[in-house]
């Protein structure tokens, strides 16, 4: 388990770290680049899943499930969605 | 001596996917390694999924397994078959569901305290699972809307007098509900917890549904940023380090986009989600003078293909139409009858900033073609024809000479300025955002009624027999 002041330390340099990241973007950018960090917060699957898999009793259970399903459908639609869009930038790069 | 090897196994891939997907952001935001960037994210998601299984003391596989095959399908499907068109609402969607699955965490581990006796969380731990369930279940609800929104499933926009203070009363209600649990440890009314759950599900609802359709990308951008805290605050929860540093890396570049976004488009945050945009107040604009006068296609693509400038400004209508193969056809003509062409994006066209770019390049417009506003805004001046297909308010002159008009100070394409105006449009009613068009009434505009791709067909047609 981390421990609360570890905590604040990680939440503090990843904040920094994602403001870093983006702070240069071009417009053309920035909705497949929405589309790739609602990918990446697609991580929850891995909650999801670690809590499904303590569930006890229908209610958790259910619970747990509704976890899991929505998780994987962040985590795999938006990875289908981003890439769609980057690849036409691909595409639109070698026609020009 | 193994479980040591597991546990080093696990927490080491979750590691290198924490790093995949700082890289891969990274990656994303530049054009030229964007495409990679997706990718290696997607490498890391799969690896700490896949790691995830061997997490010691987990049951329920079957089931697990079933959730994740049945939603990954689904997902996967809507994913390829959606148009580009639709981009938009389908991010919404996926982001919802990632609001959704943060909040059902938090509802599982709070539900544990009630129904198994002497399983505690500690006060910070608590705190932050009432906390991450709030914001969670509010990106969930208030995603779902803006996606019925943008998939025309909701048509009329909420607004009554008062809503703003029924909204913040709604939010102290929820608010002290989430504190009440997060403080009374295991004892707490099982009632109150979907008490709180339900409210914050509706305030989620009614905070989404009085924002306008233009402003719809800012607010999907700031749930976006919401889910990514949610996860985050469900990662401390659990101990899961990959989840802490994703969801706040992507909370914090999510809230800097959703300012750069609300920036393009001369508003701020706050202005976006309070503002009586189009309410009593800020008026319904100076009435418009003038009518609209219809054009046919036979007059409009002579009036083109006999002019030596015409700018194109695309809207969301050439995309609903698809009709960006079509304008690009019309374009090459016109080139080879000497007609010179460009391309006027607003940022904020269609219904995400660069979503037009998107689309021409999917069709074939070289880049040099197209310009942003700051480039092309002095060069309507020169311009015998200005096009407008299926934009509206990005054009409306109102944004800078009405002030009582809800978008004055938006920056707009001076389309008005062109010598003549041709608007492709279906019908007459007002844009999306509800408000007159002023460009539409005056005297050197005319209007081809009619679907995009149909219009730029005949166009077509006509500008080949001269």
């Amino acid at each position: 388990m981390i421990e609360g002041l570890a905590a604040i330390y990680i939440f503090m340099l990843a904040a920094f770290t994602g403001n870093e990241v983006i702070s240069k973007v071009p417009v053309i950018l920035h909705t497949p680049l929405m589309s790739g960090s609602n990918f990446i917060h697609g991580i929850v699957i891995v909650g999801a899943m670690v809590t499904m898999g303590h569930a006890d009793g229908p209610l958790e259970l259910t619970i747990g499930f509704v976890a899991v399903f929505l998780a994987a459908g962040n985590a795999v639609g938006g990875y289908v969605v981003t890439e769609r869009m980057l690849e036409m930038f691909k595409s639109s790069k070698e026609d020009k | 001596m193994l479980s040591d090897l597991l546990s080093y196994l696990i927490q080491g891939t979750y590691f290198a996917a924490a790093v995949l997907f700082i890289f891969g952001l990274k990656q994303m935001s530049s054009p030229k390694t964007a495409r990679s960037g997706i990718i290696w994210a997607g490498v890391g998601m799969v690896m700490a999924t896949l790691v995830t299984f061997l997490v010691p003391g987990l049951h329920n596989f079957g089931w697990m397994l079933v959730a994740i095959i049945s939603s990954s399908a689904l997902a996967w499907y809507s994913g390829k078959k959606v148009a580009m068109t639709d981009m938009p609402q389908m991010i919404a969607l996926y982001n919802g569901m990632g609001g959704g699955a943060a909040a059902a965490i938090a509802a599982l581990e709070l539900v544990r305290l009630v129904t198994h006796d002497g399983f505690e969380l500690s006060k910070e731990v608590q705190a932050m699972a009432v906390a991450g369930a709030f914001i969670g279940t509010v990106a969930f609800s208030g995603s779902l809307i803006a996606f019925a929104k943008l998939q025309g499933l909701i048509k009329k926009t909420l607004r009554f007098p008062g809503l703003q203070f029924a909204n913040g009363l709604l939010f102290l209600i929820t608010l002290a509900g989430g504190i009440y649990i997060a403080t009374s440890g295991n004892s707490f009314d099982p009632q109150v917890l979907a008490g709180f759950f339900i409210l914050a599900l509706v305030f989620g609802v009614m905070m989404t549904l009085p924002i306008g359709g233009a402003d719809m990308p800012v607010v999907i951008s700031l749930y976006n940023a919401f889910t990514g805290l949610a996860v985050g605050f469900e990662g401390y929860v659990l101990g899961n380090p990959a989840m802490m540093i994703a969801g706040i890396v992507v909370g914090a570049a999510g809230s800097l986009l959703t300012q750069l976004m609300a920036k393009a488009m001369n508003r701020s945050i706050s202005n976006v989600l309070f503002s009586n945009f189009g309410a009593a107040g800020s008026g319904e604009g100076m009435a418009v003078e003038g009518s609209m006068k219809a054009i046919e296609a036979q007059d409009a693509a002579i009036q083109m293909a006999y002019a030596e400038k015409v700018i194109i400004v695309p809207g969301y209508g050439m995309a609903v139409a698809q009709a960006q193969h079509k304008v690009w056809e019309m374009t090459e003509l016109l080139q080879e009858n000497g007609v010179t062409v460009k391309f006027a994006i607003h940022p904020v066209a269609g219904r995400m900033p660069g979503h037009m770019n998107v689309l021409l390049a999917e069709a074939g417009v070289p880049y040099d073609l197209i310009e942003d506003l700051d480039e092309i805004n002095n060069e309507f001046a020169t311009a015998d024809v200005a096009l407008v297909i299926g934009a509206n308010d990005v054009v409306n002159p109102a944004a800078r000479n009405d002030e009582s008009s809800p978008i004055y100070g938006m920056p707009i394409l001076n389309a008005d300025m062109a010598k003549n105006v041709i608007v492709i449009k279906r019908g007459q009613g007002a844009g999306f955002s509800g408000i007159e068009n002023h460009l539409f009434f005056l005297d050197n505009t005319r209007m081809l009624y009619g679907d995009g791709q149909k219009a730029v067909g005949e166009l077509i047609s006509t500008i080949k027999t001269l």
